[in-house]
């Protein structure tokens, strides 16, 4: 086994160097004209250029397509409107009641995301914990366990909401064993209320095996010996976890929770296979309204898209920026 | 009562038995039924996929679904050109034959006795008659899908595959270069530069859809593989990860290859990259997850049927008229078989690089 792994990543670095080869008489020519303290640049060179083009570029883009309106995609075709996308994102009769705003998918999708963030994140961190404390004791098959709870994330988002569709169709397994027991068939993403729990379920099902290896990371880095001591005190089961695994486990936690909020927020692939954004728009999140915006429906408002995804970005990066606080404060404790 | 259960050699006493010999309590009980019910509910939804994949047409659409993949058995009766599906039929006095039947008229079927079939049609109630069902593979579903639409699902897999390697070479053999910078110059912007590559973390692909549609329309790759693959070749976790490495290579190293005039580029790719092989399997392994089953990004680059994804061909399944599930099954399956067989190899790899980066 260990051969074999061995094996394999001496062939991945041998293809991986292949390129390498060609490029080399250039590189020697630049080393020779800019010299050895010049050249760690040409080796940043590809990245930089990527990071520029593909993250850079895009951001100043957005803002610009944010503040442009017209349906042409390329900026010397759109006219200034100010902050006008803004406005029309955010206008609304009364923001508790979505039909009242000038662009209501939106505000359905981000009443949505209120409901649908907090929910997933609590279910989702709560099963992991479980899951991670439960893989920490010593059980016997603990590779096999993990392994179990941890492959459904190298799922792809469309094969499991495929494997759900299939599930809960009318005719599916779920209804089938449900009929086992005398109860009747029911239509599981055909109603509104249902699809949302199921776009819950399945999200936390798809993606809970990666907090559970992170989680399990933080648990096995607590100190045996504290657990010995709190043995020797005939400290209870529940004391033991509420003293000392969850402060020592606070601050994987927190970065767990960040994590795990960033992309909830972002959630948009296994929803859009497994109810397309529906029934109605009972499933539409805010990653799928720009989608909708700026590709799928005609004609395509890359301004409303832009500006919706810059107010998401917003959002994103304070999260992203408190994490970092955080994981800084977690360094140096 | 309790030392027989817990008496080693038994099978009870085996699950009872704590790891390292102390005798289990209640928490373990729980613990274990736990883990039981966690492996049902993570297993089970994709053996139903895999084992329903392997269903004909008639099994598929069947209400309750059969566990197992079955056919209704059949047999050929003299003088029929076809062979007939057998069916169990009650009788009046409660015995049971079992016939073939011929064709069915509304709630009506006419059968033969398959052992005397001179003897002439039966006419039974259809709610009388039970198929007989026997235990079968089909493996129709796949090479329908295989062969059907010209092959079409050849080039998804072909352009899925094109994408995958590609990228992951380009990407480690960049994030190499970048990491190579990083950690073994001392260069004046070198931290300004770290920072910016770790910056883009801050740019998640779903709140710059729109730039990215325009810069990959402005290179002409909007329905060119090329499209999927330049906006994501760069991974500010795989250079922080491979950098984190380097830095653990010792620097005498560069010094003695340097002494034989080695070019920096050598010194890059027959030093650095081979002593870097761990690190590069990690990366390398979340790149070929991350390609494999991208979605949204070659949802809006790849509009045409040619340069469709796997993954943008699975999902599109569902828009046609018609959906057919026998084929639908076999595609999810065989998309998420190489992942899969992977991941059984390399779940050591994997689970760490999660733990110790927090990333995928």
């Amino acid at each position: 086994m260990k051969g074999f792994e061995e094996k394999a990543m001496g062939v991945l670095s041998a293809i991986a160097s292949l390129p390498a080869r060609a490029v080399e008489p250039l590189m020697v020519l630049l080393q020779r004209v800019l010299g050895v303290g010049r050249l760690p640049w040409v080796f940043l060179l590809p990245n930089l250029t990527v990071i520029l083009f593909f993250s850079v570029l895009p951001i100043l883009i957005n803002v610009l397509y944010s503040v442009t309106g017209s349906d042409n995609l390329y900026p010397s075709e759109r006219h200034f409107v100010g902050l006008a996308n803004y406005a029309t994102l955010l206008e609304c009769g009364d923001y508790l009641d979505p039909s009242t705003c000038s662009r209501d998918l939106f505000w359905r999708a981000v009443r949505n995301a209120l409901v649908f963030v907090p929910s997933q994140v609590v279910v989702m961190i709560g099963f992991a914990l479980v899951t991670a404390i439960a893989l920490n004791r010593r059980i016997h098959a603990r590779g096999f366990f993990r392994g179990i709870f941890f492959f459904p994330v190298m799922l792809s988002p469309v094969v499991v909401a495929m494997t759900w569709v299939w599930l809960l169709q009318r005719d599916g397994a779920l209804n089938g064993v449900l009929g086992a027991f005398g109860l009747d068939r029911l239509s599981w993403l055909s109603d509104p209320a249902r699809a949302f729990k199921w776009s819950i379920f399945v999200t936390v099902w798809a993606h809970m095996g990666f907090y559970t290896i992170i989680l399990l990371a933080g648990l096995q880095s607590i100190p045996a010996d504290i657990y010995e001591a709190a043995k020797m005190d005939r400290a209870s089961p529940w004391r033991v976890f509420s003293r000392i695994t969850l402060p020592l486990l606070k601050p994987v936690l927190l970065v767990v929770f960040i994590l795990c909020t960033i992309r909830s927020v972002q959630t948009f692939d296994e929803i859009y296979v497994l109810t397309g954004g529906g029934p109605g728009t009972a499933t539409k999140m805010i990653v799928h309204y720009i989608y909708e915006t700026g590709f799928a429906v005609m004609p395509r408002n890359y301004g409303l898209a832009a500006a919706a995804s810059l107010m998401l970005g917003v959002v994103l990066f304070l999260f992203t920026a408190l994490q970092m606080k955080l994981s800084r404060k977690g360094q140096d404790a | 009562m309790r030392e027989a259960l817990t008496a080693p050699g038994s099978a009870w006493g085996f699950l009872a038995r704590k790891r390292g010999g102390i005798r289990a309590d209640w928490t373990d009980y729980v613990t274990y039924a736990y883990l039981i019910a966690g492996v049902v509910v993570m297993l089970a939804p994709v053996l139903w996929v895999v084992l329903s994949s392997f269903k004909g047409e008639g099994n598929l659409t069947q209400f309750p679904p059969t566990l197992l993949p079955e056919t209704i058995e059949s047999v050929t009766v003299q003088g029929y050109d076809r062979p007939l599906s057998l069916f169990r039929v009650r009788r009046d006095d409660g015995t049971t034959v079992t016939l073939a039947q011929v064709r069915r008229v509304g709630i009506e079927a006419q059968m033969v006795d398959p052992a005397h079939p001179e003897a002439g049609r039966i006419t039974v109630p259809v709610d009388r008659a039970e198929p007989v069902r026997k235990f079968h593979i089909a493996t129709e579903n796949y090479t329908r899908l295989l062969t059907s639409a010209g092959g079409r699902i050849w080039s998804s897999i072909y352009n899925t595959v094109f994408i995958t390697v590609v990228a992951t070479l380009i990407t480690l053999v960049m994030n190499a270069m970048a990491a190579f910078a990083l950690s073994k110059y001392k260069f004046r912007g070198s931290n300004l530069a770290l920072l910016a590559i770790l910056a883009t973390l801050m740019v998640p692909s779903t709140i710059v859809l729109v730039p990215i549609y325009l810069i990959v329309s402005e290179l002409g790759l909007v329905n060119n593989l090329w499209g999927v693959i330049l906006p994501v070749i760069s991974t500010p976790t795989g250079v922080f990860l491979l950098r984190q490495y380097m830095l653990t290579i010792p620097d005498e190293l560069l010094e003695a290859a340097r002494m034989d005039h080695a070019s920096e580029w050598r010194i890059f790719w027959r030093l650095i990259l081979p002593l870097s092989t761990p690190a590069l399997a990690v990366v390398a392994i979340f790149s070929i997850m991350s390609r494999w089953n991208d979605f949204l990004l070659p949802l809006i680059v790849l509009n045409k049927p040619e340069v469709h994804t796997l993954q943008i061909a699975l999902a599109g399944y569902t828009d046609e008229n018609g959906i057919q599930y026998g084929m639908l099954l076999a595609m999810t399956t065989l998309t998420a078989l190489p992942l899969a067989l992977g991941f059984i190899f390399l779940q050591r790899y994997i689970t760490t690089g999660i733990a110790s980066t927090g990333i995928k």
